[in-house]
C-alpha cells in the first residue's frame, strides 16, 4: 500500500447547496416562495405562525413545512388554524436532527401542495447555530430571537443573525420581566449584521405581528423583483 | 454542536472523493468567521468517520483569519470578533475577503502498490 494525495478542494456543504438549488427550481417552477424560518429551541416559531397566519384573509396563500424533531405537536397546533400543513420528522428514533438539510425538505416535495399555495414557510428545528450552515432552497430568512434569551445573543451566534433577511424580536410581553435592554440588543445586532430589518413582536398578545403580516405579504415581489 | 453538522459535512465530502480507497488524512480550511471550534471539531470527526472510509483519518485543519472590505470606502481590515461595520467610514456594506470557508482541500488515501516486478 502508499498514499496518493487527492486533491478535493470543494466547499463542505456543496452537496446540500446543490440539492437546495434543485429544491429552488422545483419551487420556483410552481410560483411559491419560500421562507426558512430558524431561532433557538422555544423562542416561539410556532406561536408567530399561528398568530401570523391565523386571520390571513389577502395576500399569498401560505403553507407550512414543519421540521419538528419528533412527533407533530407543532403541525397540530398550525392544522387546527386551518393552515395547509405537512410534517417533516426529522426522528431517527434517537431524537432527530439538529437542523433541515436540503435533503429533507427534498423528501417532502411530493406531499407539498405546491399547486395551492404561493408561499411555503418552513419552520426549521430550534437550534441557534446549525441552520445557519445548511440552506434549504429557500429565499428567504428569518431569525425568531426571543427577549427571555437575552440582549446579548447577536453577538454569541452571528452566524444566524447575519444569515437571516428579517429578526423578529419576540415576546416582548415579557420584557420588564426578564431585564431585556432593546438598545443593547439593536446595538450587538447592527454590529453582526448592520441594517437588517429587525420587528418587535409579541406573538402571545399579537403587538407587532401585522408588522410581520406585512412584511411576509410583500415578500413574493420583493424576491421576483431581485431575481 | 455545530461541529457535529461540519464534520458530517466534511466527513461525508472526504467520502465521496476516495471512492472506496481508506482515507489516512483529510485537510481543511475552516473560516473563522464560521465559529469552528478545533477540538470540538476533532472529537465529532473521529466519532463521525466511524465505519466509513475515513476512521482513523487524521484531520488537518488550518483556521483562515477573517479580513473584512467595506464597499463604500475600500477599507479592508482584519476582524477577530463579530464587529461588521467599518471602521474607517461606519459603513454597513462590507464584504468577506476571507473568513467564511469551510472547505475540505485534499485528502490523503491509501492505494495497493502496483506490482512492477
Ligand atoms: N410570554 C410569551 N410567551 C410566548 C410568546 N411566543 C411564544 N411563547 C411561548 O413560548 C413557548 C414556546 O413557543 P413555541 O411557539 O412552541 O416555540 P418554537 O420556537 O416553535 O419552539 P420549537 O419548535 O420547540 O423550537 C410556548 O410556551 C409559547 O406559548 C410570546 O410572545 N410571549
Ligand atoms: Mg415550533
Ligand atoms: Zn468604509
Amino acid at each position: 500500500m502508499h498514499r496518493v494525495k487527492v486533491r478535493v478542494v470543494e466547499d463542505a456543504l456543496d452537496a446540500n447547496n446543490t440539492i437546495a438549488r434543485a429544491n429552488r427550481a422545483d419551487f420556483d417552477r410552481h410560483g411559491v416562495t419560500v421562507v426558512n424560518l430558524m431561532s433557538a429551541p422555544g423562542s416561539g416559531k410556532t406561536t408567530l405562525l399561528e398568530r401570523a397566519l391565523s386571520h390571513w384573509h389577502d395576500g399569498p396563500r401560505v403553507g407550512v413545512l414543519e421540521g419538528d424533531v419528533a412527533g407533530s405537536l407543532d403541525a397540530d397546533r398550525l392544522a387546527h388554524h386551518h393552515v395547509p400543513v405537512v410534517q417533516l420528522n426529522t426522528d431517527n428514533g434517537f431524537g432527530g436532527e439538529c437542523h433541515l438539510d436540503a435533503n429533507m425538505v427534498r423528501s417532502a416535495m411530493d406531499a407539498l401542495p405546491l399547486d395551492e399555495i404561493d408561499m411555503l414557510i418552513i419552520e426549521n428545528v430550534g437550534n441557534l447555530v446549525c441552520p445557519a450552515e445548511f440552506r434549504v432552497g429557500e429565499d428567504a430568512r428569518i431569525m425568531v430571537s426571543s427577549v427571555a434569551e437575552g440582549a446579548d445573543k447577536p453577538l454569541k451566534y452571528p452566524l444566524m443573525f447575519r444569515a437571516c433577511e428579517l429578526v423578529v424580536i419576540n415576546k416582548i410581553d415579557l420584557i420588564e420581566h426578564v431585564d431585556f435592554d432593546m438598545d443593547t440588543f439593536l446595538y450587538h445586532l447592527d454590529a453582526v449584521h448592520p441594517g437588517v430589518t429587525s420587528l418587535p413582536v409579541s406573538a402571545r398578545t399579537g403587538e407587532g405581528v401585522d408588522a410581520v403580516r406585512s412584511w411576509l405579504a410583500a415578500l413574493p415581489d420583493r424576491v421576483r423583483a431581485v431575481a | 454542536m455545530h461541529e457535529l453538522s461540519v464534520a458530517g459535512a466534511v466527513v461525508d465530502t472526504a467520502i465521496a472523493h476516495a471512492a472506496g480507497r481508506p482515507v489516512s488524512v483529510v485537510t481543511v480550511r475552516a473560516g473563522h468567521l464560521r465559529q469552528v471550534v478545533p477540538r470540538s471539531l476533532r472529537f465529532y470527526f473521529e466519532i463521525v468517520a466511524r465505519d466509513t472510509v475515513v476512521q482513523g483519518a487524521r484531520l488537518e485543519l488550518e483556521i483562515v483569519p477573517g479580513r473584512l472590505g467595506c464597499r463604500a470606502c475600500a477599507h479592508e481590515w482584519d476582524v477577530d470578533s463579530p464587529a461588521f461595520r467599518c471602521p474607517r467610514c461606519g459603513g454597513g456594506d462590507v464584504t468577506v475577503l476571507s473568513g467564511d470557508e469551510l472547505e475540505v482541500e485534499s485528502i490523503e488515501v491509501e492505494e495497493p502498490t502496483p506490482c512492477t516486478a
